[in-house]
């Protein structure tokens, strides 16, 4: 990078992070703190929606994850906006009605103490968890392609997340979290811009037909990881957990000046997040197509990993892999040349040869990668931490856009991460001073200035915990979605318990606090045990009706309640 | 914790066009249609 770019990341980054501090310096009411300030409107909590639940991982693996599998992932968030539809119909009012800081504040007036702890545990368990990948995701990617140091990147990160939330907690969080949008929205469509100028006229048509645009598959497979079913059902209650359940999202939209600012604020999500994901997955395939002409297309594109090897002992093995892989893609781009032929030519046979033979040169290039990555990941253990596909990305704005423009790709890296690592910070903070602390020290409830310096503490603390967490643990699998299966793994029964409190009035807390630990285990078991047999996704209907029903169970086996309460 | 006075669950979302706010959720869950829709035809136009 060069003193340019420094110069637009350093000053992205810092300044909207000292801004926020600066504006928010004096929050001492434990609502704003908590809940934000009361004027704020639709616009800045559909964006704060939109900005908790895009983190790094969002903008950094999506495009590879489509530069390898194509926009299929898409089908994951198609029960998005039915979710959000509910949560604004049924979950919002409650919420505001009562006007709880904390989703499971409504479970201790529903039920009773032991739920409200297990809920706000399973938030506090999962979410603490998650914060430690959302600040080691684009660490680990960004030091690894600059050469950082890992440690002093998820330092600085988190840092500057932890200065301005604890300062001025959600006001700081909803304020800083419109500037980095900005910054994220016009990176991503510079970014496409510059693309889209590199591109040939038929680059869409070309990705097509090399497979990477199958959006919607409604193959009734549940092997399968990402169907329209899948899609739809699992993603629905995936996204029933997170927006209806998860204070991370319930702190964005409970706040605001009234009850329409929220619900207008998650409808402007349902409308926009399939879109804004769709671009950026298109931008994943496009750049498949941008590779695809390029005469020094990396077989491996965690280059330092692969450059390292190469002046290695085993070096003859890397560079033999070069050398097939440069015989291979000259050979897929001739190829490519003699499809286009046949498509313009207007012969529908002559192009569905050529399709074949392209098809064929395509799957012979992923096996070379496939056997490439193998022989890196054997002799760099290290290397597998990550997916090569992460570093499609950050190869692509490193080494075709122009300084500046790479600063302000990079800015939206750290913006995305700041974002959701404040979001997440704010409600881990908030749970554990509303759900724990002030459970425990009624009486302490009333004095306010107390209320906001823990609340101030206990964001702090898990602002260090999350950073130790990404120092101290590494993480395999694919990162984007190994917030995805952690969410499957325990929010179900989370939701579980949410919907038994809506609509099973019948249902009292002891029913339905053993039932969610009888469905924790299943799920856990399921997990473990069932990995092939059935797709991630699929844990939360499976989690969600097992709760409801073990729930009915237990309630059927227990002597009558006195009365229903709501 | 204060109770908040708004809370009709029909109340006027006070969006141009829109009644209700089950208007709203209909016109939500219309452009989902829409989009899966798109999506699906353009799945197919580049396959």
């Amino acid at each position: 990078m060069s003193a340019l770019d420094w110069f637009v990341l350093l000053g992205t980054m810092i300044g909207i992070a000292a801004y926020g501090t600066w504006r928010t310096r004096h929050t001492d009411s434990l609502n704003t703190y908590l809940k934000g300030n009361h004027s704020t409107k639709w616009g800045t909590i559909g964006i704060s929606v939109m900005a908790t639940q895009a983190s790094t991982i969002t903008y950094l693996s999506l495009p590879g994850q489509a530069y390898e599998n194509g926009i299929a992932f898409i089908q994951n968030y198609f029960g998005l906006p039915l979710a959000l539809i509910l949560v604004c119909a049924v979950f919002l009012p409650i919420y505001r009605k009562l006007g709880v800081y904390t989703a499971y504040e409504y479970l201790g007036q529903r039920f009773d103490q032991k739920t409200r702890l297990l809920g706000a545990g399973l938030f506090l368990l999962q979410r603490g968890i998650q914060a430690g990948i959302t600040i080691y995701a684009p660490a680990i990617i960004l030091s690894t392609a600059f050469g950082w140091r890992l440690d002093l990147t998820i330092v600085f990160t988190g840092l500057l997340a932890i200065v301005y939330t604890v300062t001025g907690g959600s006001a700081a969080v909803n304020l800083t979290q419109k500037w980095q949008m900005g910054v994220i929205f016009g990176g991503m469509i510079t970014a496409f811009v510059i693309l889209l100028s590199k591109l040939p006229d038929n680059a869409t048509h070309l990705a097509g037909v090399m497979g990477k645009l199958q959006a919607v598959d409604y193959t009734p497979d549940p092997k399968l990881r990402y169907t329209f079913w899948s899609g739809l059902l699992g993603g629905f209650f995936l996204s029933l957990s997170y927006f209806g359940t998860d204070q991370t999202q319930v702190q964005r939209y409970i706040g605001g000046a009234a009850l329409r600012e929220g619900r207008l604020g998650l409808m402007f999500n349902a409308l926009f997040k399939i879109p804004m994901q769709f671009f950026i997955v298109l931008l994943g395939a496009l750049l498949f197509v941008f590779y695809q002409f390029q005469p020094d297309t990396p077989l491996v594109f965690n280059q330092s990993a692969w450059q390292r090897q190469l002046s290695g002992p085993a070096g003859a093995e890397f560079r033999a892999l070069e050398e097939r892989h440069t015989v291979l893609h000259a050979a897929k781009q001739e190829k490519i040349r003699a499809w286009t032929v046949a498509e313009q030519s207007g012969d529908p046979a002559a192009e569905a040869a050529a399709r074949v033979e392209l098809a064929a040169a395509q799957k012979a290039s992923d096996a070379l990668r496939k056997q490439a990555r193998d022989t890196l990941y054997a002799a760099a253990p290290e290397a597998k931490k990550t997916r090569d596909s992460d570093y499609v990305f950050i190869t692509f704005i490193l080494t075709q856009l122009p300084h500046g423009v790479i600063g302000l790709l990079v800015a939206v890296m750290f913006a995305s991460a700041l974002s959701s690592k404040a979001g997440e910070l704010n409600a881990l903070g908030t749970t554990s001073t509303i759900d724990l602390w002030r459970a425990f020290r009624p009486l302490a409830a009333h004095d306010e200035a107390r209320n906001v310096r823990n609340a101030k503490w206990f964001t702090a603390f898990w602002g260090v915990f999350a950073i130790g967490f990404a120092l101290y643990v590494s993480f395999a699998e694919n990162l984007i979605e190994a917030l995805n299966i952690i969410a499957s793994v325990f929010y179900p029964p989370l939701l579980g318990v949410f919907l038994v409190a809506f609509f099973l009035r019948k249902v009292g807390g002891t029913a339905v606090f053993w039932a969610a630990v009888a469905t924790q285990l299943l799920l856990l078991g399921l997990f473990y045990f069932g990995k092939d047999t059935v797709a991630y996704l699929w844990l939360n209907p499976i989690g969600c009706a097992a709760c409801v029903g073990f729930a009915l169970l237990i309630q059927s086996l227990l002597p009558a309640r006195p009365s229903a309460a709501t | 914790m204060k109770p908040a006075p708004e809370n009709d669950p029909d109340d006027s979302p006070g969006v141009p066009g829109f009644r209700t706010w089950r208007g709203v959720y209909l016109f939500a869950f219309g452009c989902f249609l829409l989009v899966v829709i798109a999506l699906t035809l353009f799945a197919r136009f580049y396959a």
